[in-house]
């Protein structure tokens, strides 16, 4: 066996770390020996997310790609936290900080870029550190420095008004900052936008509540200690607490200049990514390449894979030939697709444009021989899919032009991703085909979990992710649904939701630990515990073994848990009526408790917010008011409108009926949290269509009853289940629907998931027409769950555990003598 | 130099759970797993200052309440993310069920 060589990696980031995988995936490692040098702290990470960290829709945790595990097993050094500060390529070696050296054979430089920063006046501090409250944006600490220092700020600028700016303005936007983008440019993201676009895109975002300065130089900051504005060139100023500079950036490639490797913009690369030095290769943002720099991550998947290929000596002629740069983003949570050229450049070029200013839809065509040369597609991603491949396979257009930006119209048919051919692509950030995919499920990926983490597909943006799962189920069918680990009810005990509800009811398991014990192995997975006790309290109701340590905080002391580890109080207000009597309880116990905020919630009551844990008890007593559950996976609240008793166009007692609602499934734990409403008449003021269940009344003294309706983190309009005449019946059906949605439903899967799964003429047939016996059954279920029912705020003189609501146990003088 | 602290009764933590202890100088979280060992740590998460005396325990970790994060309680290394690791102190429970914390 021939001796294996050393081939040294420097910078763990997206195009590096995506090289060593593609690398071990060939079979590379039989001929190298692989070490990794990172100057960030971590396993590598989706950079990609670190907007979606910002905007607080993912976690920090949630963006690792490979864990340090995988390093390991896969045989390759990983050295993070360690920065390469030269190159001898005399001898062949690299140094990095601590006198660390690693002798190379082939040496990969994929260091990135770094970011642009204007010179400001006063920005640095005299050690040439930023003054505080001035970031850039990004590394993962970046972002968590941005987060910190935003919790404390109320006003934000962000200079740059680039997919990166916008970006880091969407996240502060988000966490309650008021946000200004300064740019120097006549509109927003002209690198990929032409001025229409970018005049609409700015639009959008001024609706978002953002403010948008054009074509301002900023030229210093203000403020001592502390970034306190801007001054512009013009001489205007601009207060502000702190500052985001994302104004470009720049290759990385300091370390290949001093290493005397050939640099222009970019580390300079040939087709085969080799640099002028034969055995130091580069990609990724460092790379220039034909003359282009990167500055997205489709392009270096590609160069990863050529690298890859040639390296592990599957196709040493591979070659890299460039990429046609397209690209679908969400810039500040709007759709954007663009590819190609944004504006006609020869004489013959078509521009075919269409701009719907109300909807904030823009879309732009540059066709050039019968063939597209450049989209923009803005606020609307419906027709993104077929113009990339268009674009990608350099495919002759249909000469109906409207039949491109309109593919649902008459003309057009909306592809699934079902039926597209094998070589499209479906994976837009990773560059996933549809062929992998199915490839992938033939080779036994049955979830979708499994199938994102072998093909990458749906780990970027993650919007293909539906794509993607209608792949599996196209493909696997009912062998989708025969891979267990998708449907275990909760992670740690594997069995689905009805095998489980099998085995607790013939083992009579009464409590989560017995479960565990039983069905787990003892071994008691932490994630697990909440959704078992769910379930076990609906299953056996009072003679439930309740072990307190199964439920999540705010289930142990009936609140909400905040950013600071105080809490908030949300009482019950039944169908959002009060009175002046109660608005002066509450306000009296706000202020004798120092609430630090009170406010009016979106449902219909009034929050008590920053409330330390040991006086939760006190602050029930003298409220006198039930618990809101505003916390907790269960009945929350019905909103009501004002109906026949005052509104001109009420036909049904909204309010009325919302109140019976609350009062009889106030507090019914549920797989996930239950939101109703009423309404009066078909205008909806309670949004009750879009509630888990909702009534609304219509001529003739009747009721629709929706089920399956929500409007957070997924829109979705609720199905109408039935029509009923009078409020008993709304009641009835109402519980029995709730009844059959908890013992069916997965923990945590919202009736907007649950209805869509399980299809509404299904729960008709079951529900309503009773076809197979089970109505009366269910009725007589929640009736019996709602006769359990005790409000958990009567622990405030029961308290059920020892130092239940202690915030810390006084330990002051518990040192034990010498 | 080590001290140690009695922190009274073991029934002041429930079985399962977690409670903070002030010091004084110092906050620490003491949990008693339902297998009946006892873990101290370092009261405050080092992500965002979640309580982790709040958090589910099981399996020999905890989950910080705020954001998820898991350390395992023994040796207070993280587990599946890079925050940390957390400090971890002795504790013993005595013959007559008390809970005898040494600090460093
Ligand atoms: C207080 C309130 C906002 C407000 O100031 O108005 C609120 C506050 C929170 N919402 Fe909400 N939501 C509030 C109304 C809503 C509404 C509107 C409504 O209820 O009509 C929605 C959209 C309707 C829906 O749920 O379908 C809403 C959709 C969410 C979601 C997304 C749920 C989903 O599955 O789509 C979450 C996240 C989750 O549950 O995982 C969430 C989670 C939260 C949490 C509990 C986050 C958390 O875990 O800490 C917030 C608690 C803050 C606190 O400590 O008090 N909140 N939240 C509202 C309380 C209503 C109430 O009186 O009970
Ligand atoms: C917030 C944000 C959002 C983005 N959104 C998108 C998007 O939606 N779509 C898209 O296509 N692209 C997006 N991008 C761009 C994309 O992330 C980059 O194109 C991609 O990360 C480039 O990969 P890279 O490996 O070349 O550089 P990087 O991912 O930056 O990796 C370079 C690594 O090398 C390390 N390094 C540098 N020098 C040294 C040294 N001397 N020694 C050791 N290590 C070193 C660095 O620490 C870094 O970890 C976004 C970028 C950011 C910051
Ligand atoms: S839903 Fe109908 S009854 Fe209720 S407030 Fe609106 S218009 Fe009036
Ligand atoms: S504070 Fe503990 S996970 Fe965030």
């Amino acid at each position: 066996m021939t001796e294996r060589r050393k081939l040294v990696v420097v910078g763990n980031g997206m195009a590096g770390a995506r090289f060593v995988e593609e690398l071990v995936a060939r079979g590379g490692r039989d001929a190298w020996d692989v070490t990794l040098f990172g100057d960030e702290p971590y396993g590598n990470y989706n950079r990609i997310l670190l907007s979606s960290v910002l905007a607080g829709t993912h976690q920090p945790t949630d963006i690792f790609l490979n864990p340090l595990r995988w390093y390991t097993d896969n045989g390759v050094t990983l050295r993070a936290g360690l920065r390469v500060r030269g190159i001898d390529r005399r001898a062949r070696v690299v140094h990095a900080g601590n006198g660390v050296m690693e002798r190379y054979d082939a040496l990969v430089l994929a260091t990135g870029s770094v970011p642009f920063v204007p010179p400001l006046e006063r920005l640095r501090l005299d050690d040439g550190a930023f003054r505080e409250g001035a970031f850039v944006f990004r590394t993962l600490d970046d972002t968590e420095a941005m987060m910190r220092y935003a919790g404390r700020s109320k006003k934000a600028v962000i200079i740059g008004g680039g997919l990166l700016g916008l970006e880091a303005a969407r996240g502060l936007l988000a966490m309650g900052l008021e946000v200004h983008v300064v740019h120097l440019m006549k509109h927003l993201m002209e690198v990929q936008l032409d001025p229409a676009a970018g005049r609409m895109l700015e639009r959008l975002l001024k609706g978002m509540g953002m403010h948008v300065h054009l074509a301002r130089a900023t030229c210093g900051v203000i403020g001592e200690e502390r970034v306190q504005g801007l001054l512009f060139a013009d001489g205007l100023t601009l207060d502000s607490d702190m500052l985001v500079i994302a104004a470009g950036i720049r290759p990385n490639v300091q370390l290949a200049v001093d290493a005397g490797i050939e640099v222009e913009r970019g580390i300079v690369v040939g087709d085969d990514l080799a640099t002028s030095d034969a055995n130091v290769f580069a990609l990724g943002e460092c790379a220039q390449h034909r003359g282009v720099t990167y500055g997205l991550v489709a392009p270096l998947w590609e160069q990863a894979r050529v690298l890859a290929e040639r390296l592990a000596g599957r196709a040493p002629d591979a070659t890299y030939v460039g990429s046609r740069v397209s690209t679908k983003l969400k810039v500040a949570g709007v759709d954007l697709a663009v590819m190609g050229d944004r504006e006609a450049t020869a004489p013959d070029d078509e521009e075919v444009t269409y701009s719907e200013p109300a909807r904030g839809v823009y879309k732009k065509l540059v066709v050039r021989g019968g063939k597209l040369a450049g989209a923009i597609l803005l606020g609307d991603a419906s027709s993104a899919p077929a113009l990339l491949q268009a674009f990608d396979r350099d495919r002759p257009l249909s000469d109906d032009r409207s039949e491109l930006l309109f593919p649902q119209s008459a003309h057009g048919s909306q592809t699934s991703a079902a039926d597209q051919p094998d070589d499209a692509q479906i994976c837009n950030c990773n560059g996933v085909s549809k062929g992998a995919i199915v490839a992938a499920v033939r080779g036994g990926c049955r979830s979708l979990k499994t199938l994102c983490d072998r093909t990458r597909a749906g780990t970027g943006c993650g919007s293909c992710k539906r794509d993607v799962g209608a792949i599996l189920e196209a493909v696997a069918g009912d062998a989708a649904s025969e891979d267990p680990s998708v449907h275990y009810y909760v992670p740690g005990v594997p069995l689905a939701k009805p095998e489980l509800v099998r085995a607790i009811r013939e083992r009579g398991l009464k409590s989560v630990s017995a479960v565990f014990r039983d069905l787990a192995d003892g071994k008691e997975d932490p994630a697990s515990k909440p959704g078992l006790a769910s379930l076990l309290k609906t299953i056996w109701r009072a003679d439930y073994e309740d072990e307190r340590d199964a439920r999540f905080i705010n289930d142990r002391v009936h609140a909400n848990i905040q950013r600071d580890a105080t809490f908030s109080v949300v009482p019950r207000i039944y169908g959002g009526v009060t009175s002046p009597a109660q608005l002066r309880k509450i306000a009296d116990v706000a202020e004798r408790h120092g609430a630090r905020m009170v406010k009016i919630t979106g449902g219909q009551r009034i929050d008590l917010l920053g409330i330390p844990k040991e006086r939760l008890p006190q602050v029930w007593r003298e409220l006198g008011m039930p618990s809101g559950h505003a916390y907790s996976k269960a009945f929350r609240t019905c909103k009501t409108c004002v109906g026949t008793d005052f509104c001109r166009y009420g036909v049904g007692d909204s309010t009325g009926l919302g109140i019976a609602i609350e009062k009889r499934y106030q507090g019914l734990e549920a797989p996930a949290k239950l939101k109703l409403a009423t309404a009066g008449c078909p205008r909806n003021c309670s949004e009750a269509t879009t509630k888990d269940v909702g009534a609304v009344a219509i001529e003739g003294g009747r009721w629709e009853i929706y089920v399956g309706g929500g409007a957070g983190s997924r829109v979705r309009k609720g199905d109408l289940l039935c029509v009923v005449g009078s409020h008993e019946e709304v009641l009835r059906m109402m519980g029995r629907f709730m009844q059959h949605y908890r013992e069916n439903a997965r923990y945590g899967e919202r009736t907007y998931d649950f209805v869509e799964r399980f299809g509404i003429e299904k729960l008709r047939r079951l529900l309503v027409d009773d076809e197979e016996g089970i109505a009366a059954r269910l009725d007589v279920d929640v009736q019996a769950a709602v006769d359990a029912y005790v409000d958990p705020w009567t622990e405030a003189d029961a308290p059920k555990t020892a130092e239940q609501f202690t915030d810390a146990i006084d330990a002051r003088g518990a040192q034990a003598a010498e | 130099m080590t001290r140690d602290f009695d922190l009274g009764p073991v029934d002041r933590i429930p079985p399962g759970e977690g409670r903070t202890f002030d010091l004084g100088s110092v906050r620490v979280a003491v949990f008693r797993t339902r297998s009946g060992s006892v873990h101290a740590t370092q009261a405050d998460c080092p992500h965002r200052a979640g309580p982790l005396a709040d958090g589910l325990v099981g399996d020999g970790c905890v989950v910080c309440p705020l954001h998820g994060y898991k350390y395992d309680l023994a040796t207070g290394d993280p587990l599946g993310h890079a925050c940390g690791p957390i400090a971890v102190h002795v504790v013993s429970i005595t013959s007559d069920g008390r809970v005898m914390l040494s600090l460093d």
